[in-house]
């Protein structure tokens, strides 16, 4: 983003505080909202309602010195080197899910994020989004999860905001969160640094989140026992770098577009080829039992607690041994191989033993009719 | 059943495609009808497993990819209308109209919803009294009696403001609409196991005696398929022309016959237009007397549509099996499944969403070397 100068910035924003503009240092909402059950547009309005959220709600949640300065920014301690950074927004439905939130959801995301990068992720901003009418419970809920989730993954939340819209202009609560973090030394972690004869490994089963999602879509219900896999991967990423930082190529988070679509990104980004073994894979009887009735494939199914790692062949190992240390890694496999072969393409030994092309796929996977 | 290993056994699939290879002596053409088992060859890598001489020629059996252009234009009117409440199996709303998809239909405000089953619509339409509920009911056989209850407990519940736009095909008549077009290469069916499941195989064999073929009834898992070719090759050496059941855990002689008493009593048979191939006489079901209340094509008369086919997609050829995917000037290049010129790159049962999708534009070379350095587990 271009740099603009700080005097223009106030410049612009002084030109549009005019005569029509209220004052909102002293404004207050007319009626008296305190303790509604659900959100009123109040509650993004800058006043009294908004400060009651951020007082009893978000401090609560995500306490920590740099948050309750309340200023306009927050002042971080960084030391000196290479920073991360990196934002994601969150607009799953529904809100709540087997095996996680939109909460918990928005900082293991960003965190995943940072970590993938072969960063140690430190400080996050939130903010939400809220349409008019969003029970304050379910705010609470989602805040909490964020709090936890926060704590478990050792980062701060230090800046957020909270804007409200009419109702039907929001899907209930939409969250962005930014996050930084501190760049590991001797690291040359990269998407375009996956090299050929490179081991490829997944950190468990795929698939997982995308289908608890979808046993609970509205219109689509399914019983199952299927849960999101929703986790922050720092801590066993770190343990990978700890173990194997100087062999490890590559790292992502295979999120929307599942597998299917890291694999293909590395494929490209580092012109290499990528071989897999399906027979490997790991997969959940149950994730591929509800594959089969939707008609999608797993391998395209998004993930919320997972890595591939691309390492030199001779720590494929000793990554594996790792991962599998891990309580996020017990079901970790090596599932194929980095080719000088097709480049830029991922190709797939089926079961059957023969071959086929994984290809990105177009939006969003559509189950099939029959 | 255990359907994901016992169905999926890579050794015995390798032994089957063995046994395929010995007996047969000379190059047979087998087609197998359903899009699900297209995909599942593709998807598998059945194709390469079979001898050189034994060529797979993909059959018309995508539902998506046979609707005509009309049809859809006509659902894409009705799903833009205010007060609309329009629902469809997910794949259709990426099949290409003359002008727009249903996801953009969608974006411009339409409401458009995927369901999973024609009664989640009924349902809608009892929560939703002020709105005019339609399903796209699109399909063969299979999802006939689905849609058909559908209208059935609509009526029964006296909901108003339920529709069905229909567009339902039938396998015998595209079968011998197949084997008496000029040129035909087929020489032996897979017929589509679902199909049958409801349908049974009763009506097949005066289709195998008059046009001499064999027909295999065969499911969709990778031992399924091998099974099914392995009937039809062994049924081409010997000279014979049979009825076969080779998916005899699901269907039966009979099928399923309260199903095909209702299918009876709410549909009627008509001639159908395939997207592709043309009008096929008695092809396909429309809503009889009884039920045309509910025919969405009625309550919404919707006139003014002119269809425009792409002058570069041979779907039509693909979907007679008189071209492979690939030999189409437009595969890969101006038609892809993000830029669909025809519904056959659209559904992921579609030959040409398949062959893209997994690659078969590959040479033979390029695929065998692709899974290199591989062990075998």
């Amino acid at each position: 983003m271009p740099e603009i100068a700080k005097d223009e910035a106030l410049a612009a924003v002084a030109d549009g505080v005019t005569e029509a503009t209220p004052d909102f240092a002293n404004w207050s909402c007319p009626l008296p909202l305190v303790g509604y059950p659900t959100i009123v547009m109040g509650h993004g309005g800058g006043g009294k309602l908004g400060s009651e959220l951020v007082e009893h709600l978000f401090l609560p949640a995500f306490r920590n010195p740099q948050l309750e300065n309340l200023g306009d920014a927050a002042v971080l301690d960084l030391p000196s080197g290479r920073v991360a950074m990196s934002t994601d927004s969150f607009v799953v439905q529904p809100l709540f899910f087997p095996g996680g939130s939109i909460g918990e959801l928005a900082v293991n995301g960003t965190v995943n994020d940072l970590a993938v990068s072969g960063a140690t992720p430190r400080f996050l901003s939130a903010s939400f989004i809220l349409e008019e009418g969003f029970p304050l419970a379910k705010l609470a809920a989602i805040v909490e999860a964020m709090g936890v989730a926060a704590r478990a993954a050792g980062v701060q939340i230090v800046t957020g905001d909270t804007k409200v819209v009419e109702r039907g202009h929001g899907d209930g609560c939409y969250i962005n969160t930014a996050g930084v973090g501190v760049l590991r030394e001797g690291l040359s972690v990269g998407p375009h640094r996956a090299q050929a004869g490179d081991a490829i490994l997944v950190s468990g089963t795929i698939g997982d989140h995308g289908m608890a999602i979808m046993s609970v879509r509205e219109g689509l219900e399914f019983e199952s026992q299927i849960r999101s896999d929703c986790a922050a991967l720092n801590g066993m990423i770190a343990a990978v770098l700890d173990a194997a930082g100087a062999d490890v190529h590559a790292m992502r988070d295979p999120t929307r577009g599942g597998l299917a679509s890291t694999l293909n990104e590395i494929a490209q980004s580092s012109a290499v080829g990528i071989a897999i073994d399906e027979r490997r894979m790991p997969v959940r009887t149950e994730v591929q039992s509800a594959c089969e009735l939707l008609g999608l494939d797993p391998v395209y199914v998004a993930n919320e607690g997972k890595a591939v790692f691309f390492v030199a062949p001779n720590a494929a190992d000793q990554v594996l041994a790792t991962l599998k240390a891990h309580p996020l890694g017990r079901e970790a496999a090596i599932i194929g191989q980095v080719t000088a072969e097709h480049k830029g393409m991922v190709v797939a030994r089926t079961q059957m033993g023969a071959n086929r092309v994984i290809a990105m796929q177009i939006g969003e996977q559509l189950p099939r009719i029959c | 059943m255990k359907y994901l290993t016992e169905f999926r056994n890579g050794e015995i699939a390798q032994r089957m495609a063995r046994e395929i290879a010995t007996v047969a002596t000379k190059p047979w053409k087998i087609m197998e009808v359903c899009g699900g088992q297209t995909h599942s060859i593709i998807k598998n890598g059945i194709d390469q497993m079979l001898p050189a001489g034994i060529e797979m020629i993909h059959g018309p059996g995508c539902p998506v990819c046979v609707t005509p252009l009309e049809l859809i234009d006509k659902a894409l009117a009705i799903a833009a209308q205010p007060g609309v409440i329009f629902c469809s199996f997910g794949d259709m709303l990426r099949v290409p109209g003359t002008d727009a998809d249903l996801f953009q239909v969608k974006a411009a405000g339409g409401d458009v919803r995927v369901v999973y089953s024609p009664l989640d619509a009924v349902d809608l339409a009892a929560k939703n009294p002020d709105k005019q509920v339609v399903f796209f009911g699109v399909g063969f056989e299979t999802t006939a009696p689905a849609n058909a209850m559908s209208v059935h407990i609509a009526r029964r519940r006296g909901l108003k403001n339920f529709s069905l736009l229909v567009s339902h095909v039938l396998v015998p008549p595209a079968i011998a609409a197949i084997l008496e077009s000029p040129g035909n290469k087929v020489q032996a069916f897979l017929l589509a196991g679902h199909v049958n499941s409801v349908m049974g195989y009763w009506e097949y064999p005066p289709v195998a005696e008059k046009y001499k073929i064999p027909l295999v009834v065969t499911g969709f898992e990778p031992l399924d398929l091998l099974d099914g070719i392995r009937r039809a090759v062994l049924q081409l050496e010997a000279g014979k022309h049979e009825v076969e059941n080779a998916y005899e855990r699901i269907v039966t002689y009979d099928g399923n016959q309260p199903a095909q008493k209702l299918l009876a009593e709410v549909f009627e048979v008509t001639d159908r237009a395939w997207r592709g191939i043309g009008v096929i006489p008695r092809s396909g079901w429309r809503l009889s007397k009884t039920y045309r209340e509910f025919d969405a094509e009625e309550r919404f008369q919707i006139t003014g549509i002119h269809t425009v086919e792409s002058a570069l997609c041979r779907a039509g050829d693909v979907l007679r099996g008189a071209i492979k995917p690939a030999e189409c000037a437009a595969f890969g290049k101006e038609c892809t499944p993000r830029h669909p010129l025809g519904a056959t790159m659209v559904s992921s049962e579609g030959a040409c969403a398949a062959y893209y999708n997994y690659g078969r534009f590959l040479s033979a070379d390029e695929l065998a070397t692709a899974g290199s350095g591989l062990t075998h587990a």
